[in-house]
């Protein structure tokens, strides 16, 4: 199925929360966040889609824009006729969901697909995006008293960790360790 | 004494009358940590385990400690000066990182690779795969307690690694395969030298099999440990010989093939219930011992390729001609190619300028980890060591 295709499935049965989204070359569609659980539970049992893999989740900041765009990237994986042959593909598709940067929350669809988890927590950690009823919401990758979200187009890098001062805040102090920038 | 065992768990007793038993022993539960520094845990990966005795309760994975930015680096690098970021992400199979991330821009430009660069890339991923298998199966036998097999693994690994250096100077991150092609032409010879690699290679991993996949212990530790169903696998992202382990015959070099490789004749190995094909009988499908034996076939298949990119490896242009500054089109793309460890994800965005506005990489074996805390219940702290094992992460690409 195109991408086209499943846009025209998917705004028959939820009406204008689904857009189609023909970015180039990683076409799909744009859904809003609310209706996005259910959407997500329809496209991985419908049988005519079965996106059953969802490969990424990448969060982009569209900073100068007040918004964050996370991308679902999403493939059907089709089980062969006779047990033990190769499986095929049904499609890929990239769902987009936009949420405000300052708090801004999308609902988590780790109840639709697993794997989500620790995606939905590394766009947490690196973009700030809140996500509801998600199980464990934490940091994944930066240490847990880590402040702010270094992705983010406007992120100042801080000057100390801990005690530690950074690279930056060093070169400007006295001393420094002779880094030249 | 009534014996009473562990739901699911025949072979674990629980001693019910542990606090009536004589000189009162009582055993509480233990929060322990396993790494970050720990030679089981392949890398800078913290597990804490909250354990009664032996039996771990819940296992939560904490990650992170390799964090390096490189998602940030993209956005402020050329493709062509990311490529070395590319090569430190899965260290062990640097070559397909590599080839992942040149489809990626490639694909955003609408550039065309030649022919020679085309299979040069191949032989060079597929030897990849060759020597990350070989990793992973002399460590997890070193971890499983064999230290015979790590040897044998990395003395065939030593070959690979030369032909290696005789193709671009390095060993480990090689940052070869760049936009367009490859950065250099093979060296006089290489070819007649991988033949000859091939022939030595090849018939070792039947040895290897008689050493340690058929090796009774190691099949006590590993066969029906583990187990994770197709559905789960799925579910959970898992992708590569942990997905392919439990009997889901996919590969995206069949399935979604990329670049050539829809000129090749491979099979897909998956994994097998016991008695079939030589497993031996305890063995089920999606455990431990079958993620790790489907490594072993694949490296076998991988063999097979080689020889038919030897045969049909052309003359001519190694890169296509690449502008000194390059501006990438206000467009995205996201390519998966078939890692060592599973499906490798680039997501290039371009805007106009010589430097990406977003690269976002999916690292096969950060998906694959995450299952750790869901099937590492109700097994021995032992057990834990064959899991995390048998998904063989590299952490380089878990936190990038």
């Amino acid at each position: 199925m195109t991408a086209a295709e499943v846009a025209e499935l998917l705004i028959a049965r939820f009406g204008s929360a689904v857009e189609p989204a023909p970015v180039e070359i990683h076409p799909g569609v744009r859904v809003a966040a609310p209706v996005w659980p259910a959407v997500a539970r329809f496209l991985r049992d419908d049988p005519r889609l079965n996106f059953n893999l969802l490969r990424c989740i990448s969060g982009l900041d569209l900073h100068p824009e007040p918004q964050i765009e996370l991308v679902y990237d999403l493939l059907a994986m089709r089980a062969p006729e006779a047990p033990g042959a190769l499986w095929s593909s049904g499609g890929e598709l990239a769902v987009r969901v936009t949420v405000a940067r300052h708090g801004g929350r999308v609902p988590s669809v780790c109840d639709v697909w697993p794997a989500a988890e620790w995606h939905e927590r590394e766009a947490y950690d690196l973009l700030g995006v809140s996500f509801d009823g998600h199980p464990d919401l934490r940091r994944i990758l930066c240490p847990d008293d880590w402040v702010g979200h270094p992705l983010r187009k406007d992120y100042e890098f801080p000057k100390e960790y801990q005690g530690i001062p950074s690279a930056a805040a060093a070169a400007e102090g006295a001393g420094g360790c002779g880094v030249s920038r | 004494m009534e014996e009473k065992v562990l739901q699911g768990r025949p072979d674990i007793l629980v001693d019910a009358d542990r606090d009536r038993a004589g000189g009162g022993l009582r055993t509480e539960e233990m929060l322990v940590n396993m790494g970050p520094q720990h030679p089981s845990t392949h890398g800078v990966l913290r597990l804490m385990l909250r354990i009664d005795g032996e039996l771990v309760l819940e296992c939560t994975p904490h990650i992170g400690y390799l964090h390096r930015c490189a998602e940030k680096i993209g956005e402020n690098v050329t493709p062509v000066q990311f490529i070395p970021i590319t090569d430190r992400l899965d260290y062990l199979a640097a070559m397909i990182n590599n080839h992942g991330y040149s489809l990626a821009v490639e694909k955003l430009l609408g550039m065309e690779v030649p022919e020679r660069g085309r299979y040069i890339r191949v032989i060079m991923s597929e030897l990849n795969r060759i020597a990350s298998h070989l990793v992973s199966f002399g460590a997890y036998g070193l971890d499983m307690g064999a230290f015979t097999p790590f040897v044998y693994a990395f003395r065939e690994r030593e070959y690979i690694l030369d032909l290696f250096e005789q193709v671009c100077g390095a060993r480990l991150t090689y940052s070869y395969l760049s936009l367009g092609g490859a950065t250099q032409d093979l060296p006089e010879g290489f070819p007649e030298r991988l033949a000859q690699f091939l022939d030595y290679f090849e018939p070792k991993i039947a040895e290897y099999n008689q050493l340690l996949s058929y090796n009774q212990i190691f099949v006590k530790r590993t066969a029906g440990v583990g187990v994770i169903s197709a559905a789960d696998a799925i579910a959970w992202g898992l992708t590569g010989p942990c997905l392919r382990g439990s009997g889901v015959k996919w590969d995206l070099r069949k399935c979604v093939p990329y670049d050539i490789y829809d000129r090749f004749d491979f099979d897909i190995p998956v994994g097998l219930p016991g008695g079939v094909d030589g497993a031996p009988p305890e063995v089920v499908v999606g455990d431990s011992w079958n993620r790790y034996y489907v490594r072993m076939l694949e490296m076998q298949q991988s063999a097979r390729i080689l020889r038919q990119c030897l045969q049909q490896l052309p003359s001519g242009d190694y890169r296509a001609k690449v502008p000194r500054v390059l501006k990438l089109p206000a467009r995205e793309v996201y390519l998966e190619v078939e890692g060592a460890r599973g499906q490798l994800g680039y997501l290039v965005v371009g805007d106009g300028k010589p430097v990406p506005r977003r690269v976002k990489i999916r690292g096969p074996s950060f998906c694959n980890l995450s299952i750790a805390s869901h099937i590492c219940r109700n097994v021995l702290v032992a057990d834990v060591a064959a899991i995390i094992g048998s998904i063989d992460v590299v952490m380089g690409e878990v936190d990038r």
